[in-house]
């Protein structure tokens, strides 16, 4: 080491690609730190699909099955023809009345009843506030309420007071962002229905 | 010099020089630590916090001994804390009293900053650093009354989370990632509890430590505003300092009795407190299936929950809610006047600072109430207010005729 001369080049080098290995390094040393916060493998399989039995429901107001599915409280409920037929005459209070947007209606819900096609009687839907997550009370009855003067059934949440109608589409006015969630489901004959697995052929 | 006198003698030396800056670091924050001599009621709690701190500290640990961090056993330890563990139901009372006791003294501490300009130049720092407590014991606090798992602990838990569900793009993964499942469950439960009992006590005991470094660098703002370093005696002491040891060592003691006086009748005779303290639905244990019919935060968030129902877009909501708090962290470059005290300030900023008080009360009520459209409204007007406050500050701060203050303390009879 004869040459005492300090080469302050060299050095901010070798310093800074040693800050920059060991930044490479602590980032991939996060990663099972970060991923372990993901759902375990055991959470997922709690997420399979369920099977409900609807025979057991009517057209009465207020009967309806809470089926829960991956944990969230899933609606099963009969409509009945008045029911759905009121469902146009909200359109215009709505914020998303043809659920245009796909994150909360699959491409086989995407009608006015909001469900499978020739089954629009019976309503899937998830029973979880699109504001913050709340499950919204069930008022089917067609008689004016306290929170709405014109109210024609639906549901109503007691958190921040959203609103939905019997489709579960968002008033216009309320907190909630969007439409209530529709949930992948399917027929598997005339009394049962799949949650969690779309019909086939639909995406 | 007898045989005990001497035996202390000789071990302080022989620690003294094994450890040399021991000596120098007590003096520098306890003996020698020069504080205004006029320090009012208000200066009580920032002590009174560390007080709290602490009970939180010592409490937490005896909870922690009988808890069940798991969705199917958390709320029976909790009902076998209070009911089978002798003392137990004192211990949890100590500890859920605490929390809202440790609003109640940060509160009157960050307010007592705003009334005096605590956080002017050159403590901008110091306020920084509280802010990051203040923010930090809101975490805390939302992630410990998630533990007892009753029905607002799942309801509360599962409404918090879901504010992350507003970020664009990421938010769905988002909120799955902090839960750890689909929903509010076990997995979440269990991480709340690790966050609850030491990573975010960590972070604020560092916080705490640094605040009050902070501080000591600058020294101790007054009622009146008054820098006290400008005048000195003839050794370089500030003529309106006293050391902080003994004399407000002994002070504080006082204002620690009263407060513990209070603290401990509210443990005894009326430990939910209204159901402000401790929630009646949260003695439900929680149901997933079912929304309690009105959901409403612990007392000290209520005035920010007020104003995310006042704005009828979620996003916005958010935003609007996380802007309340953060926007706090900036006072010390909103306020422009050359004054730090309320003493010395013109009456216009007397009457926006009460009204501004008067403002985060009525918020913290109608937060607390199911929202009607008329109270809506109110909380709308308030929030705009709240905001207006803030950003004004730097015009309004500036206006209006300030008093002289004078160079040193001055007597008031």
């Amino acid at each position: 080491m004869a040459n005492h001369e300090v080469n302050t080049g060299r050095r901010r080098f070798l310093t800074a690609t040693t800050a920059v290995v060991g930044a490479i390094g602590a980032g991939f040393a996060a990663v099972p730190f970060v991923t372990s916060f993901k759902p375990s493998a055991r959470a997922k399989t709690a997420g399979a699909p369920v099977t409900v039995n609807i025979s057991k429901i009517d057209n009465e107001p207020g009967m309806r099955i809470i089926q829960q599915w991956r944990g969230k409280p899933v609606w099963v409920f009969k409509r009945t023809p008045e029911q759905l037929g009121v469902l146009a005459s909200l359109n215009g209070r709505l914020r998303d009345p043809n659920s245009d947007n796909p994150d909360q209606t699959p491409d086989f819900a995407r009608n006015e009843a909001r469900t499978i096609k020739g089954k629009e009687n019976i309503a899937v839907i998830v029973g979880i506030c699109t504001h913050l997550g709340c499950s919204p009370s069930f008022v089917p009855e067609m008689v004016p309420q306290p929170f709405d003067s014109e109210w024609q059934g639906g549901f109503y949440c007691p958190c921040h007071q959203s609103r939905f109608d019997l489709a579960g589409r968002v008033f216009q006015g309320v907190p909630a962002p969007s439409n209530l969630e529709i949930p992948p489901y399917h027929f598997a004959d005339g009394n049962t229905i799949i949650i969690g697995v779309a019909p086939e052929g639909a995406a | 010099m007898n045989i005990i006198e001497r035996s202390v003698s000789n071990a302080t030396t022989w620690f003294n020089e094994r450890a040399p800056g021991f000596l120098p670091f007590y003096k520098k924050h306890m003996t020698e630590y020069y504080a205004p001599k006029n320090f009012n009621v208000w200066y009580y709690f920032g002590v009174l916090a560390g007080i709290v701190l602490v009970n939180q500290i010592v409490t937490g640990i005896f909870l922690t001994m009988n808890f069940k961090p798991s969705a199917a056993e958390a709320f029976a330890s909790v009902e076998y804390i209070m009911r089978d563990v002798e003392g137990g139901w004192l211990i949890r009372y100590m500890h859920s009293t605490g929390a809202s006791l440790f609003f109640v003294v940060v509160y009157l501490h960050m307010f007592r900053a705003m009334l005096y300009g605590s956080y002017q130049k050159p403590r901008e720092l110091v306020w920084v650093l509280g802010m990051l407590i203040f923010l930090t014991l809101m975490a805390e606090a939302f992630l410990g009354y998630v533990l007892p798992w009753g029905q607002m602990s799942y309801w509360g838990a599962q409404v918090i989370i879901n504010l992350f569900g507003a970020v664009p793009v990421i938010g769905p993964e988002l909120t799955e990632w902090i839960r750890g499942d689909y929903l509010v469950s076990d997995a979440t439960l269990n991480r709340f509890f690790a966050l609850h009992v030491i990573a975010l006590p960590l972070v604020i005991l560092l916080l705490v430590v640094l605040h009050l470094g902070a501080l000591h660098e600058v020294g101790s703002n007054n009622p009146e505003g008054i820098d006290i370093k400008k005048v000195k005696d003839e050794n370089g002491k500030p003529l309106d300092g006293i050391p902080f040891h003994p004399y407000y060592t002994v002070h504080d003691l006082f204002g620690i009795g009263f407060f513990l006086t209070i603290a401990a009748f509210i443990l005894f005779f009326a430990p939910t407190f209204g159901g402000l303290f401790l929630e009646y639905d949260n003695f439900i244990p929680a149901d997933p299936m079912v929304t309690p019919a009105h959901i409403k935060p612990v007392w000290y968030f209520t005035p920010y929950y007020a104003m995310l129902r006042a704005v009828p877009d979620k996003l916005l909501g958010v935003m609007t809610m996380g802007g309340a708090v953060l926007i706090l962290f900036g006072l010390p470059w909103f306020d422009r006047c050359k004054v730090k005290s309320i003493r010395y300030r013109p009456m216009l900023h007397k009457v926006l600072i009460t009204m501004f008080a008067v403002a985060f009360v009525v918020l913290a009520y109608l937060g607390m109430q199911a929202g009607s459209t008329t109270q809506t409204w109110i909380a709308r007007i308030l929030t705009v207010f709240y905001f207006g406050f803030f950003l004004t500050m730097p015009i309004w701060s500036a206006m209006g005729k300030t008093k002289e203050v004078p160079a040193r303390v001055p007597d008031h009879e």
